[in-house]
């Protein structure tokens, strides 16, 4: 949000965790983001075990759910979509 | 009679001083940033915030659980072990780094263009490992536009012959040789895939400096509307080495980070990040003070997020190779809690 957006981070914080559906001190509770991570495919560490599956998300795969979750435009992601559209 | 308190210096060496001591330094860094910046001092309940913080023996100090800011990086990894691709995975795997970001071992737009393949290259396969934002970043460096290094004149060897008006000629040129170079390797990492573009240690080189970080950021905003424009100043005060350059009618020489970050806003940063710098005889207290007091009002009217730089002799932190994480969790907890930044 900080990035693309240019959004402060009080507002940053408000605005993930209203489309996370979780409060403002869930976002930095790690026993609570270990399972809304999971659920939502965005990514983690595999150090923690959270990548454990062949379907679970990593790098940036990860990143197309989080560019859909949050509603913005992410340059990797476009750049990824615009290379593959149309081929084969 | 007072307990003395193990508590650092700006060179990171350790001092014993009283909770009296401690404060005298504070209100000495504050005013310190008064007298210089022109800026309004801390309030008494700011400066007890920092007696406290400082007067503590524990080895760590932190935010409330939930004051928590994000942290980005220049220049991730120290390019010693596995490939860059692994010191980036290893930043957010391991550090957990909140962006991450891809760099040349010369650090600078420059002599990263004549590598742009293989940055382009790494670039893209970092994209496909990394999900955190993984940008590029690099200084603009104008002193390697000038000889011996590039092809104009060394404002450096100019200036002290009275060759002022050359001097200033050589600036000017320089900028938009920086300007065509920094944009050109902004615009071959987005395509890449890179999410944004750091311009790090900005005004390096003074006004002119400054000057073709903020002509090459209005470019690039411009071309690409929802890249990120991450810029990281240099020192506190951008130099005069040209004196009478300006961006958007506003004189460069002699800004202080309130100004800094209104003309970075407006050339169209995303993340704006001041540097202030560390005087290794006084205390770390007395930095951190300073650092806050000079950095209070640009944070508060920033329209952009604001990433303190905190590390070695900017931001409170020692100017050492290895800052102790003692005086390292003081400076970030003091600059978060006082300032409400964004990031470190």
């Amino acid at each position: 949000m900080q990035i693309t957006r240019g959004m402060r981070l009080t507002q940053a914080k408000e605005y993930v965790a209203g489309k996370l559906g979780v409060s403002l001190m869930d976002l930095s509770d790690p026993v609570v983001m270990l399972d809304v991570r999971k659920e939502r495919g965005l990514g983690s560490s595999t150090e923690a075990g959270e990548i454990l599956f062949v379907d679970d998300p990593v790098g940036l795969e990860a990143k197309f759910h989080i560019a859909e979750l949050l509603d913005i435009p992410v340059n990797s992601v476009e750049r990824f979509t615009a290379m593959t559209t149309g081929r084969g | 009679m007072e307990h003395s308190i193990p508590t650092r210096m700006g060179d990171g060496a350790l001092v014993f001083l009283t909770p009296s001591e401690i404060e005298a330094a504070i209100r000495d860094g504050v005013a310190a940033a008064v007298k210089r910046a022109k800026v309004e001092p801390l309030t008494e309940d700011e400066i007890a915030h920092l007696r406290d913080i400082f007067s503590s023996r524990s080895r760590f100090s932190a935010v409330d659980i939930g004051d928590e800011v994000t942290l980005s990086y220049d220049g991730c990894g120290s390019q010693d072990m596995g490939t860059r691709v692994n010191d980036l995975q290893y930043y957010e795997q391991y550090l957990c780094a909140d962006s991450v970001e891809l760099y040349h071992q010369n650090y600078s737009f420059k002599p990263a263009k004549a590598v742009l393949g293989l940055e382009q290259t790494t670039m893209r396969q970092a994209q496909y490992l990394i999900t955190a934002p993984c940008g590029y970043g690099a200084m603009p460096d104008l002193g390697l536009y000038t000889v011996p290094d590039g092809p104009l004149a060394n404002w450096s060897q100019l200036l002290p012959l009275g060759k002022v008006a050359e001097a200033r000629a050589a600036q000017e040129e320089a900028v938009e040789l920086a300007v065509d170079d920094i944009v050109h390797v902004a615009a071959s990492m987005a395509e890449a895939g890179a999410d944004f573009i750091d311009l790090d240690t900005a005004g390096a080189a003074g006004d002119a400096d400054f000057l073709a970080a903020l002509k090459a950021i209005s470019r690039i905003r411009a071309r690409f509307p929802d890249l990120g424009i991450q810029i990281g100043m240099a020192s506190e005060f951008v130099l005069g080495m040209h004196g009478e350059l300006e961006y958007d009618g506003v004189r460069l020489a002699g800004l202080w980070p309130r100004e800094q970050m209104k003309l970075a806003a407006k050339a169209g940063v995303t993340i704006f990040g001041p540097a202030i710098n560390v005087n290794t005889g006084k205390t770390v207290a007395w930095n951190v003070a300073r650092t806050i007091a000079i950095v209070k009002q640009c944070c508060e009217e920033s329209t952009v997020p604001v990433h303190l730089n905190g590390g070695m002799g900017v931001g409170g932190v020692p100017m050492h190779v290895l800052p102790p994480g003692d005086a390292v969790s003081r400076a970030s907890r003091s600059a978060v809690d006082i300032l409400r930044l964004d990031g470190l």
